[in-house]
């Protein structure tokens, strides 16, 4: 099902957008040239010959030199709601999530209390109905209250409406729970996200164990906590024949253990966030928490280098930001004692646009492919750009350059791990389930009627 | 020179001008009255979130002598334990417009961040496991005196490296004086990758004999609980440096308070060639040097405030 149908959002009339000579890349769906793309009613009613589309009373976008993409779908997203609004809520997350050219997030359950009954999952969905520009789904957690003991009412929360189950922010530490679970799917479906690490490996850590944090003195966080955890899970769920995805891999053994476990036919999806794939522990070096602590945390450029070759070998499906806002009394804290998590929503694009694309470690259209690899996982539906479609576009200038953090954020929280950075690629116009969803201020429109 | 947060950020040439410095202060410590007037009208505070003696009373006899004011805050019985952040604490202690910050905390990169939020000069009294920047200039200083130079020497710095602030900055100012180091413990508390600072790495004190200094490193008894080594018994066992480890040339070190009979053998620590109790006493002329280069030492910067610059500096050796 498409991302309208699965997720929840703002409901309003659908687009009529002409976006005229725009170049059109959508590797999946085989498209690569340069269009007039005619969205009526919030559908792609037609890739027409450039200069050829009929606006009929549509608002004309002159696209020309501007690059339209399938809008980016995003699975792993921190909204902090209920509990935490003053970080983050369902509008504001959505609102971030346009900025980046995002046309589908889902939101992590671990929230103050955790997602972990169908009243909590209704909710949210109303809020998003209410408020949310970009459609957003919610998982549940897998055990109740994330306790990692008792499982939720699975089949009750997919019947509200959850997508999935994760405990995200906690592993779940039981091999026991964790198999519980995944024989419990059979009867409720809904693919269990898994943070994967070993607290017994990665306890009182705040970085990656390495020669940096050797230097630094701050404790470390194993390759191998996250490793062995992603393990033990493949093999339970090939052994109960479950649908696992591994939430933001970070280490060269992590990209080792889901390779094999997709050889051997097991279900397991992948996704690395952007900080992981464009930064490595080099950067604690700074003891800036605000920009660099997160969990798991940077690693070495050899990790950097496997999930890059994870992303084009297809071990890595997608790009998933882990969107975690936090506020400045939680991060204006020496390194150790800063929360952990960075936001992503607004520069994921951007940055990976800039740091994997321009140097040409990766292709552009292999980039585009990930950004929206991250809906297949939870049965929804890829964006796509062939006519027919449900209107959800990204259109980008890649040659804009920006500050980011400049001109404020669209999250409530500024705890970009690209704050300050210079990134090259920005998102002016996004088009999320036919509606559009965000406009950058600068980039003036031309209307017609 | 602003701050003093790491060794790190040293070079050789400041190390050394700081240690120049510390002795003449040396001499100052010779005389009847051990005050001089240099930072009379001036503000230290000492900021300690963790227990200490020797760097806490060294830091404020320092300070004394260099006729500063002095307010001491220590976390407990303070705003701390009501919950006040560090950034609050630092803004409320920078109202009394302090010319230094001396700062302990239990966390790595405290006292940078602290240098961010304050226009006071700031050291680094120990931040977390990372670096404790004037204990490494006071061993350096206590070395320098005994040996001349310690280029070229070989030193063994043994014990819990991995919890330890003080190896890892006498590791970085050993080397940036260009002695060898070699880190010597179980492999439990050697930290994964330190090798790459340019160090040589070792479980064995088997070749002890080629170090020209031995440093010894405390052990915790709260190790023992996070199954770091199997019993203090067998670490004593492996890793203690005691008199039949030792041979006559070598110089033996510890930064204190001393497990006796754990890292070191009573006997190594009561012997001619112990320098534990030196290093204390070099402890106070370091620090006094250190406020100074912050304080009086080279171009100020006008960064405490334009209207009120600091005083010149007063030549050394004229008592208050």
């Amino acid at each position: 099902m498409s991302t309208s149908e699965l997720l929840d959002y703002r409901p309003g009339a659908g687009a009529d957008l002409l976006l005229r000579r725009a170049t059109v890349l959508d590797p999946v769906a085989g498209i690569d040239a340069v269009h007039d793309i005619v969205i009526r009613n919030g559908e792609i009613a037609e890739l027409a010959a450039p200069g050829d589309g009929q606006a009929d009373g549509a608002e004309v976008i002159e696209a020309e030199g501007l690059h339209a993409f399938p809008a980016f779908f995003d699975p792993h997203v921190h909204l902090r709601t209920p509990g935490q609004e003053h970080k983050e809520d369902v509008e504001t997350g959505a609102r971030a999530a346009a900025a980046g050219g995002y046309c589908g997030i889902i939101a992590m359950a671990n929230t103050e209390p955790p997602v972990s009954t169908a009243a909590d999952v209704t909710a949210l969905r109303e809020q998003a109905r209410g408020g949310a520009v970009v459609p957003t789904g919610f998982l549940a957690t897998v055990t109740a209250g994330m306790n990692g003991e008792e499982l939720t009412e699975m089949v009750d929360l997919r019947e509200a409406g959850a997508l999935g189950f994760s405990d995200d922010g906690l592993p779940i530490r039981s091999a026991r729970v964790m198999r519980r679970a995944l024989q419990y799917q059979r009867l409720c479906g809904g693919t269990i996200a898994l943070h994967e690490e070993d607290p017994e490996l990665s306890g009182g850590g705040a970085m990656h164990e390495g020669a940096v944090s050797a230097a630094l003195g701050i404790g470390g966080i194993p390759s191998v906590s996250e490793s062995t955890m992603i393990a033990r899970d493949a093999a339970l769920a090939g052994y109960e024949e479950a649908r696992i995805h591994v939430q933001h891999l970070s280490a060269a053994e992590s990209v080792e253990v889901v390779r094999a476990a997709k050889a051997a036919g097991v279900q397991i999806s992948a996704e690395a966030s952007p900080h992981h794939l464009c930064l490595t522990d080099a950067e604690v070096r700074s003891l800036d928490p605000h920009r660099f602590k997160m969990n798991p945390p940077l690693r070495e450029e050899r990790d950097r280098q496997a999930l890059i070759e994870g992303l084009r070998d297809g071990t890595v499906e997608c790009v998933a930001t882990d969107h975690a806002p936090h506020q400045p009394e939680e991060k204006d804290v020496p390194f150790e004692q800063a929360a952990f998590g960075v936001t992503g929503l607004e520069t994921a694009f951007a940055a990976l646009h800039t740091e994997l694309v321009l140097p040409g470690t990766i292709g552009l259209g292999l980039l585009v492919e990930r950004m929206a690899g991250g809906a297949a996982p939870f049965g929804i539906e890829r964006p796509s750009l062939a006519p027919g479609s449900e209107a959800n576009v990204a259109l980008c200038d890649l040659g804009a350059e920006w500050t980011v953090g400049e001109e404020g954020y669209e999250s409530r929280s500024e705890n970009s791990w690209c704050h300050g950075r210079t990134l090259t690629g920005r998102v002016l116009v996004t088009v999320a389930a036919g509606q559009v969803a965000f406009r950058l201020r600068s980039f003036s429109l031309g209307v017609a009627s | 020179m602003k701050h003093l947060l790491a060794i790190e950020q040293l070079s050789r040439e400041e190390i050394e001008s700081i240690l120049d410095r510390a002795e003449s202060f040396a001499e100052v410590g010779r005389r009847d009255i051990k005050k001089v007037p240099t930072l009379r009208g001036r503000t230290v505070v000492t900021l300690f979130y963790e227990s200490s003696t020797r760097t806490s009373s060294s830091f404020e006899l320092a300070a004394k002598r260099l006729s500063a004011d002095l307010i001491s805050v220590k976390a407990a019985g303070s705003s701390v334990e009501k919950g006040e952040s560090l950034k609050d604490t630092v803004a409320t202690l920078s109202a009394y417009d302090p010319a230094a910050i001396v700062i302990r905390h239990p966390y790595a990169g405290a006292a940078q961040m602290v240098a961010g939020w304050t226009e006071a000069a700031v050291v680094n009294a120990g931040d977390g496991k990372h670096e404790h920047p004037s204990q490494a200039l006071l061993d350096v200083y206590t070395l320098r005196r005994r040996l001349g130079s310690l280029e070229g020497k070989r030193i063994w710095i043994v014990g819990d490296v991995l919890h330890s602030r003080v190896a890892r900055s006498n590791l970085i100012a050993f080397q940036q004086m260009g002695a060898e180091v070699t880190l010597c413990g179980p492999p439990t508390l050697i930290p994964r990758g330190i090798e790459q600072l340019g160090c040589a790495v070792t479980h064995a004190l088997d070749d002890l004999g080629e170090a020209d200094v031995v440093y010894a490193l405390r052990m915790q008894h709260e190790r023992m609980s996070d199954s770091f080594v199997p019993s203090l018994r067998e670490y004593a066992a492996t890793f203690q440096v005691d008199s039949r480890r030792l041979n006559p040339r070598q110089l033996l070190m510890h930064p204190g308070p001393v497990n006796r009979g754990v890292e070191l053998s009573g006997e190594a620590i009561d012997s001619p060639q112990s320098l534990i109790a030196e290093q204390v006493a070099s402890g106070l002329v370091v620090r006094m040097a250190i406020l100074y280069e912050l304080l009086a030492g080279g171009e100020r910067p006008s960064a405490v405030g334009d209207g009120d610059a600091a005083p010149a500096a007063t030549p050394i050796g004229q008592p208050a």
